[in-house]
């Protein structure tokens, strides 16, 4: 079906509004199908495996919807479903000035490609899968092409998918050399005689390449400028799924095909987790461009993720399998929350931005008075990914929180030191997040408008309202049920790790209870209750006080004008957290002042800029590229341009190669 | 459920809301007391608020609908805590709501709320006192967190009315972690309650302010419920401080008699708590705002330590 | 320590309640004030101050209401930082002309039911200032005036009787009606 959309949508693009239409509709019919699809495989148990083996290796076409996979399809088919609802409203201002045939065709094959990629049962095919995916996505991110910044955050996004292309081939790689074919089942019975060495250079080769992809720090440089760069569904969809078949592919080599575990991969991965989380909201706290901020959050629960990954890995190793299994679904869970947030989140941002036409915050303002429904969901969003009780983010930083208690009270030494980091770096994030989320709402929504182009804003077509509503509702149920929903995924976490007994259990009323009764909560206990104190507390006050008349009345601002100046700027917002973190995150600062006379007594204007200095262009990529550029240099006295020369490598190769096979027997 | 559990239930939940203003009376008193004058009797908090419910509202155009209902938001929250922590009796036990994550970060949710009320009216002081909450708030969640964290792991369980069941037995040698907890708890609850060295709850200064600067714009009723806050939540601290480091007296049974005994326990703990806060505020200085992370990363510090002596 | 020894070591130094009682009670103005003033301030005032181009004389009698002499706060009597946490506005100062819309915005800015109270001889009708072209001549020519206290500066004592008098005068007249 979505191949369909894809061709229909380039035959169509004359005609904008056909174009939307079919190649929009075929997305949501597509990901409407994957979705009950999948999520009929998690309910019912594990689903077909089937394949197209050929004489030639390179076409085999093999599938296998297990639990993981059906699992991430799911999650990609609810993003693309209600992403692609969204867009039949917002792409209508792309027309006239793109293609929209276009846009629907390199859409379709991004969602096509991205079911492929976490279902593929096959090295080969998988990577087809991944290029494709990768392709789609770079022409997606340079769609409003004629922005130079666009074109050169795509360019930056395509060398360094590429990059982590080459070391997830490299990983491939070194598990064909000890298996002989290309199919995963294959790969796994021969990674299992491998030698420890073997091992961890392909645990390593796995973390950069796929890394990479899930945008960890200090891997991330491309995030931030594709993300933004890319249409607003195509965002959402990049930050809320694509990194995510990163992580799929991450849990697939650790847990299914390689054998037994080491603890330092686990360790090194919570590290790795901790430090890409705290980095990550620090840096969104520093941004001021409503999507880049959202950008960097991807890369700060991409970190959350990677803690429940790496306990889940450290039980693994120590033979604590039922603790492994719920540090997993606590990773699990907290991939699919993160999708619909994070969808939920960049489609309102892309309505704001389609809106009042700009993405800078400092110019919002005042908008929950001309986009009240936006400014809920987009309320409802932040709530969630500030791991606000009683919506789906608390639950899963819950059960991230509750894998790492366990392993704090099971580990002895260097082991819990780096639970405890963890445990005091996800504390952190927390707040920093719900301080940056307060941060956005708050200027983006709140107070008066700040700019013309804020005053002129208006609601969004009803269609994108109702995406919204859509990943409201998911996001609201996948809190106040999360009993439910965690019956339902720990199958999927049980059947990776291979054991049938499962830490948590969830008892009658949604309360789930953790190894025994060491922790326990309902969600839904705390969502009624909090909604009968409210309701209860409104209806005593109100009784008490009606006799009471309330004014409308200026705002008290010490008896002076009230210009927008009086507002709170978002670089004002968060500049007391960015100063006191100056160490790690070394601010610059810049202040300019236009004066009305030569003696620069009066002033006329003031302008302060705050901005980070890019550590990791500078210390870590400008020198690979600087020695990436001597080597080449070094390189092209090969190509001296005389013919002679060059028969002649011809014919030392030719020499080299006949000795090589005669040596082999 | 029998009628008796829920009388047992709503006096628990009506109990903070109920004592919180006496709380605040006390401590001020004391330290008018320690200032060489006499200060405003105990109950002047109860006139005070029923005063405020009495008078009408004036609120701000450039308000929506955030800034309307953000403070019954807040003070649900405060009920809901109350709901889950261990105030008189440990027989009366919460499963569904009384983990202790659960209530740090119900707190949090009433934070986000107060903050984005402070931005909503557009005010300067609002602005700054939102910016200025959300990083002392953000900074001094990890030591909270870790130093329940000490307790949950000492008592095997991290519902908090069962962790002030099991601190009772438990062997000298756990001590240490439980003394280092409580010195980063306390700092948790000067941080969080904006007492000094954070900040001065009773300034006229707005670049002084932090919870202060939030509700300058509130009046009436609304202005009630978030004084009536603060003071709920002060009460939630010193409760969970007194109850759980230092269980002794605390019912664990619903007769009538360990009722009353543990009542009276809590109180003369509480009125210690109370003590304590009037002398520090009476002796040192508010901290300059760009130097409160450093006691704040003392406080994640002592209490990492706390959770890496726990055997 | 020694400051712990110093707190218990000071003798007390607060002046008795009774010593407010005889000195002359507040004035009236002309303005009828509203009836659901009377019932309301049954123990707790806030009080907002507004020093509208003072000499800051009233001020400094203001400021030592606090102190451990006087100790206005154990009537029940305190001051805010906000007109909307307010239910008097205590004006000292005879209106200078920049003051004027910060005023006006001041007491818009305040919830009913509210009181206004003018401090001392200039905010009553000018005082020294009087006739001046940079003032007003008075703050009931900006915004109605309930009560008055007069001197220059009224004494901490003077405002401490008048204010108790102005509570007795709310609280009778709550009774009364």
């Amino acid at each position: 079906m979505f191949a369909a959309g894809a061709i229909g949508s380039v035959l169509l693009k004359r005609n904008n509004l056909a174009a939307n239409a079919w190649g929009g509709g075929l997305a949501i019919a597509g990901s409407a199908a994957g979705l009950i699809f999948s999520t009929s495989i998690l309910f019912n148990g594990n689903g077909p495996s089937f394949g197209t083996a050929s004489s030639f290796p390179l076409l085999d076409i093999t599938f296998c919807l297990d639990q993981l996979a059906a699992f991430f399809m799911m999650v990609v088919c609810l993003v693309s479903l209600l992403a692609s609802i969204y867009s039949l409203g917002y792409v209508r201002h792309y027309y006239g000035k793109y293609s929209v045939g276009v846009l629907g065709f390199f859409y379709n094959t991004f969602i096509a490609s991205m079911v492929l990629v976490v279902t593929a049962h096959n090295a080969l095919f998988f990577l087809i899968a991944w290029e494709v995916m990768s392709l789609a996505s770079y022409f997606l991110v340079i769609f409003e092409r004629r922005e130079p910044s666009n074109v050169r955050a795509g360019s930056l996004y395509f060398v360094m998918t590429h990059a982590g292309t080459v070391f997830i081939i490299i990983s491939f790689l070194l598990m064909f050399t000890l298996a002989g074919s290309f199919d995963f089942e294959a790969l796994k019975a021969g990674v299992a005689s491998a030698s420890p060495l073997m091992k961890n250079a392909i645990f390593l080769t796995a973390l950069v390449g796929f890394g990479t992809k899930a945008g960890i720090i200090p891997l991330h440089i491309w995030l931030p400028g594709a993300h933004p760069a890319a249409p607003s569904h195509v965002s959402a969809l990049m930050s809320g799924v694509m990194i995510k078949t990163g992580i799929y592919m991450l849990i697939r080599i650790y847990f299914d095909i390689l054998p037994d575990t080491y603890e330092w991969w686990g360790l090194a991965l919570l590290a790795i987790g901790a430090l890409s989380s705290l980095l990550g909201v620090l840096y969104a706290l520093s941004e001021h461009d409503l999507k880049r901020l959202l950008a960097f959050h991807s890369i700060e629960n991409i970190g959350i993720i990677l803690l429940g990954i790496g306990s889940s890995l450290v039980f693994s190793s120590a033979g604590m399998d039922s603790l492994a299994a719920l540090a997993l679904t606590a990773a699990l869970f907290h991939t699919l929350n993160h999708a619909t947030f994070k969808g939920l989140l960049f489609i309102a941002a892309g309505s704001v931005i389609a809106s009042t036409g700009t993405r800078n915050i400092e110019e919002y303002g005042g908008l929950i008075k001309f986009m009240p429904l936006t400014a809920l969901f987009f309320l409802v969003g932040s709530m969630a990914i500030s791991a606000l009780p009683p919506l789906n983010g608390f639950f899963s930083e819950w059960l991230t929180f509750q894998a790492m208690f366990q392993g704090v009270a099971s580990f002895d030494a260097a082991s819990k030191a780096i639970f405890i980091l963890a445990i005091a770096s996800l504390a952190l994030t927390g707040g920093l997040a719900a301080a940056c989320f307060v941060k956005a709402f708050g200027i983006t929504f709140l107070a008066r408008p700040r700019s013309d182009a804020a005053a002129a804003a208006r609601e969004p077509q009803k269609v994108s309202l109702l995406a919204m509503a859509g990943f409201a509702a998911v996001i609201a149920a996948l809190g106040i049920f999360a009993g439910s929903a965690l019956r339902e995924i720990t199958p999927v976490a049980a059947n990776i790790t291979g054991t049938p007994a499962i830490a948590t259990a969830t008892n009658g009323f949604q309360s789930v209870s953790i190894q025994d009764g060491f922790a326990s909560l309902s969600m839904s206990a705390i969502f009624v209750l909090f909604a009968a104190a409210v309701v209860s507390l409104t209806a005593a006050v109100f009784i008490l006080t009606r006799r009471v008349q309330i004014t409308r009345g200026r705002t008290w601002d010490c008896g002076a004008d009230l210009t927008p100046k009086m507002e709170i700027t978002a670089t004002g917002f968060s500049r007391s957290l960015i100063t006191v973190t100056r160490g790690v995150l070394r601010p610059q600062r810049e202040t300019e002042i236009e004066y009305h006379d030569a003696n620069r007594y009066f002033p006329k204007t003031g302008t302060v800029t705050m901005w980070l200095h890019d550590i990791y262009q500078a210390y870590l990529y400008q020198p690979l590229q600087e020695l990436t550029t001597v080597i080449a240099n070094k390189i092209t006295r090969v190509q001296s341009g005389n013919t002679n020369a060059y028969i002649l490598y011809i014919f030392f190769t030719l020499i080299g190669i006949l000795v090589m096979m005669d040596l082999k027997p | 459920m029998s009628v008796t559990l829920v009388i047992y239930w709503s006096l628990q939940i009506l109990l903070i809301p109920t004592l919180s203003p006496l709380l605040v009376g006390v401590t001020r008193r004391l330290k008018a007391v320690l200032q060489n004058r006499t200060g405003a009797p105990v109950w002047q908090s109860y006139r005070d608020l029923w005063k405020l419910f009495h008078k009408n509202e004036v609120i701000s155009e450039d308000a929506s609908w955030i800034f309307l209902i953000a403070p019954y938001l807040v003070f649900a929250v405060t009920l809901i805590v109350g709901a889950s922590i261990p105030l008189i009796t440990t027989a009366l036990s919460n499963h569904l709501t009384g983990d202790f994550l659960v209530v740090v970060y119900l707190l949090a949710f009433g934070t986000f709320f107060l903050a984005l009320a402070g931005l909503d009216a557009g005010s300067a002081f609002g602005g700054f006192g939102s910016s200025r909450e959300m990083m002392v708030a953000a900074l001094a969640e990890g030591g909270l967190i870790l130093s329940l964290l000490t307790l949950a792991l000492l008592s095997r369980t991290t519902n908090l009315i069962a962790i002030s069941e099991n601190i009772h037995a438990l062997p000298m040698a756990s001590f240490t972690p439980i003394v280092l907890a409580f010195i980063s708890f306390s700092i948790a609850l000067l941080a969080e309650n904006s007492r000094y060295p954070f900040d001065n709850p009773s300034t006229h200064l707005e670049l002084t302010m932090i919870h202060e600067a939030m509700i300058l714009e509130y009046s009436g009723k609304r202005l009630g419920l978030m004084e009536w806050t603060s003071a709920n939540k002060f009460l939630i601290f010193i409760s969970l401080g007194a109850n759980l480091f230092f269980p002794w007296g605390i019912a664990s049974s619903l007769d009538p008699q360990p009722l009353m005994l543990a009542f009276a326990a809590l109180a003369v703990k509480a009125m210690i708590f109370c003590a304590f806060v009037a002398v520090l505020e009476s002796s040192i200085a508010k901290l300059r705002i760009l130097r409160l992370p450093e006691l704040m990363y003392t406080s994640m510090i002592i209490s990492a330590i706390a959770v890496g002596l726990v055997v | 320590m020694n400051l712990f020894q110093k707190i218990f070591s000071t003798p007390r130094t607060l002046i008795d309640k009774k010593a407010f009682s005889a000195t002359a009670p507040a004035q009236p103005a002309d303005h009828e004030l509203k009836e659901k003033a009377r019932k309301l301030f049954n123990g707790s005032l806030s009080i907002r101050l507004v020093t509208a181009g003072s000499t800051n004389a009233c001020e400094q009698e203001l400021i030592a209401l606090g102190n451990s002499y006087y100790d206005v706060e154990r009537f029940g009597v305190h001051f805010v930082a906000s007109p909307r946490h307010a239910d008097m506005l205590m004006v000292t100062g005879p209106v200078t002309r920049n003051m004027r819309t910060a005023l006006e915005i001041t007491y818009n800015a305040m919830p009913e039911p509210k009181i206004v109270v003018a401090v001392g001889d200039d905010a009553i009708n000018g005082g020294l200032f009087k006739g001046s072209y940079a003032v007003l001549d008075g703050v009931h020519n900006v915004i109605p005036v309930d009560y008055q206290i007069p001197g220059d500066p009224p004494s901490p004592s003077k405002i401490i009787a008048s204010l108790l008098a102005i509570l007795n005068d709310l609280d009778s007249s709550a009774k009364k009606s």
